[in-house]
């Protein structure tokens, strides 16, 4: 046989060879992420390994594999299953994927075990984390997982009278004559900002009034000077800010310049916008329960109530953390991962980077909604 | 007839060149035009020439068989200003000034400034009139306007002001009331209409009152006004925090007709306060 020859017999039985060892002894990683590989094939034997398959197959959102797997099935619908993972109404949580989770062993025994699970969920407004406490339970000779559902409460059916509050605006048309004003922007004012030095970052925290008597579109833009007048660099407020502000309404904002040292800059220049925008007053959002909760997981805790009777698809919280002397030093901001129904608090949490943790006193939450039937 | 501006310059040049090494005669035309008159100029002599005017952002190019009247339509003039006329013959060439004044005030520029503004505010509105004829130029002859500045069944300030270089502006206090105010510029029988917003200012006395409500307390302000007695508008903010033990429950909930109403966790000795913008309301400790 030629030495050609021979190196493609190596190679094909080589490839014989893997492929066998592929076929009847998956790896665990692998196996998970092939789609349509169905989860009856494996036989877990172990709490752990249960509870991972279970993860998997949601991650994959192959939810009846994942609902068949359960050990209490039997207790809930697969619809109820779902519902509890992707939520009953439209929110964050519909669009969320699985992007990783941990495993916390609790306790186990012979024919039982608990583990905690702590899901983290990207959604595009960032991640969130959800921790489950799941039992595990022997059966046979395979572990099954028994769900904890979380079912989420019907709101009864009732008649919510509510007086709509709402602003529309009659712009200048094309055919008007120059001299013709148009609708005044509203006023806006910026009530507070603070420089903060994060290490390698400038951070501008403060807080924006809408001293108007008429809703406004807000934005707010900084640029940096540096010693010899020059700009250093443009940034935005973006999402860490509630755009729509209601008359008398006050906003915080954060604006993050990375890679820019405070000591480098000599001046600040704001620059607040606003303009007028067709809004609704409702709905009305009670922040109740909020928290200051210290280290190590420094964070601003609470839930918010929708007083409303329409459900609210999305909830963005910001949280101002102040010192001592009133000065805003932080602002953060969150989403409640569930929609919200009329009267049934959802927790949320805002987090505090722990070296200001000793620093704040004080706090406020705003919350900002969008609801899919409607434009606020 | 109006042909380019470009080409007609040219022209215009040319003839102005001619008339430096031609015979040049002055040309018959009245030293001050209306504009979008008919113009007639009358010629001298045989043969035919060709009447240039070229003025500021018009010119104007006719033949013209001498000895007849060259005639400008009316409307053909229109752009006041200074122009300048020359009939180019074949031996001689004619040359005349004149003006091209507005005609009769026909429209106004109505700038009003701002469209809302808070009550009770010193020279807060100002009213700035362009007086335009109707070929738009401004009327650059002293001219009246009247501004007038009422209230929906209240006063009305009137003002009469003589415009300068085509241009009147005034400023005006507004009213203690809130309200729309209807804003008036006049001349002659051209009016121009603008509407200002006059609201109230910031809310003078805010207090609320708080009361069982089954598990919850329920807080109402009082109806909010400003320092004048104005009712404070429809929609404006107004947060009620309640703190106890440490911890905090708030919400923002806009004024309807004049109130703002909510519900919070009845909580034993929990203290309720409650802020509008940046002005502070009463405090309440709540007792079960």
């Amino acid at each position: 046989m030629s030495r050609g020859g021979l190196l493609a017999f190596t190679i094909i039985v080589m490839t014989v060879v893997l492929v066998a060892v592929g076929v009847f002894f998956p790896n665990t990683s692998a196996f998970a992420s092939a789609s349509g590989v169905p989860s009856a094939v494996r036989r877990p034997s172990s709490p752990q390994e249960a509870v991972e398959t279970l993860v998997q197959e949601i991650s994959r959102k192959d939810w009846t594999a994942a609902y068949n797997s359960l050990a209490n099935k039997n207790e809930f619908t697969e619809q109820d299953f779902v519902r509890d993972l992707t939520g009953t109404h439209p929110s964050v949580r519909s669009y969320a994927s699985l992007d990783g989770f941990d495993l916390h062993p609790l306790h186990a025994s012979a024919d039982a075990a608990e583990v905690r699970v702590d899901l983290t969920w990207s959604e595009v407004v960032g991640t969130y984390h959800e921790v489950r406490d799941v039992r595990v339970i022997r059966a046979a000779d395979q572990w099954q997982v028994a769900w904890p559902l979380v079912k989420e409460p019907r709101v009864p059916p009732q008649v919510l009278a509510v007086n709509y509050l709402r602003w529309d605006v009659v712009y200048r048309g094309p055919e008007d004559d120059w001299g013709a004003q148009d609708v005044e922007s509203p006023h806006v004012r910026i009530v507070d900002m603070h420089p903060v030095d994060r290490g390698g970052a400038v951070v501008l925290v403060g807080e924006l009034l809408n001293e108007d008597v008429v809703p406004a579109f807000v934005t707010v833009k900084a640029t940096l000077l540096a010693k010899n007048g020059s700009a250093i660099g443009t940034e935005d407020a973006f999402d860490k800010m509630s755009h729509v502000l209601l008359p008398k309404q006050v906003t915080p904002f954060r604006i993050d310049f990375q890679n820019v040292r405070l000591v480098d800059v000599d001046n600040i220049r704001m620059d607040p916008s606003s303009s007028l925008i067709a809004a609704s007053a409702d709905p009305v959002i009670e922040i109740e329960d909020q928290k200051l909760n210290g280290l190590p997981d420094s964070s601003l805790t609470g839930k918010l109530v929708n007083q409303s009777g329409q459900v609210v698809n999305i909830a963005h919280v910001l949280t101002t953390f102040y010192d001592n002397n009133g000065q805003p030093v932080w602002v953060s901001d969150g989403y409640a991962d569930r929609a919200l129904l009329p009267g049934t608090p959802v927790p949320f949490s805002t987090s505090l980077p722990a070296d200001l943790s000793g620093r704040v006193s004080r706090y406020r939450v705003v919350a900002s909604t969008y609801s899919s039937s409607r434009f606020q | 007839m109006r042909i380019s501006l470009r080409f007609a310059t040219l022209w215009g040049l040319a003839a102005m060149a001619t008339c430096a090494i031609a015979q040049t005669m002055p040309l018959d035309l009245p030293k001050s035009i209306e504009a979008g008159s008919a113009v007639s100029v009358a010629t001298s002599g045989n043969g035919k020439a060709v009447l240039y005017i070229v003025g500021i952002g018009q010119v104007l190019r006719h033949d013209v068989q001498l000895g007849e009247k060259a005639a400008l339509a009316p409307g053909e003039l229109h752009n006041a200003g200074h122009y300048g006329a020359f009939l180019v013959g074949p031996s001689s060439t004619q040359t005349a000034e004149f003006d091209v004044t507005a005609q009769q005030p026909s429209s106004l520029s109505f700038l009003a400034k701002p469209s809302r503004l808070p009550v009770d505010l010193h020279e807060g509105i100002s009213g700035v009139v362009y007086v335009f004829d109707a070929f738009r130029n401004l009327v650059l002859s002293p001219t009246q306007v009247s501004f007038e500045l009422s209230e929906i069944g209240g006063a009305t300030q009137t003002r009469v002001v003589t415009t300068q270089n085509g241009v009147a502006w005034l400023r005006l206090d507004s009213a203690p009331k809130a309200g729309a105010a209807q804003f008036l510029a006049r001349v002659g029988a051209v009016t121009e209409k603008r509407i200002v917003q006059q609201v109230s200012g910031e809310p003078c006395n805010l207090r609320m009152s708080a009361r069982r409500s089954g598990t919850r307390v329920e807080v109402e302000t009082e109806p909010l006004r400003d320092c004048k007695g104005n009712a404070v508008p429809d929609g404006t903010i107004v947060t009620f925090i309640e703190r106890n033990n440490g911890s905090e429950s708030t919400v923002d909930v806009p004024l309807k007709r004049g109130v703002a109403r909510t519900d919070l966790p009845a909580n034993d000795g929990a203290t309720i306060s409650v802020a509008t913008g940046v002005v502070m309301g009463n405090e309440i400790r709540w007792r079960q």
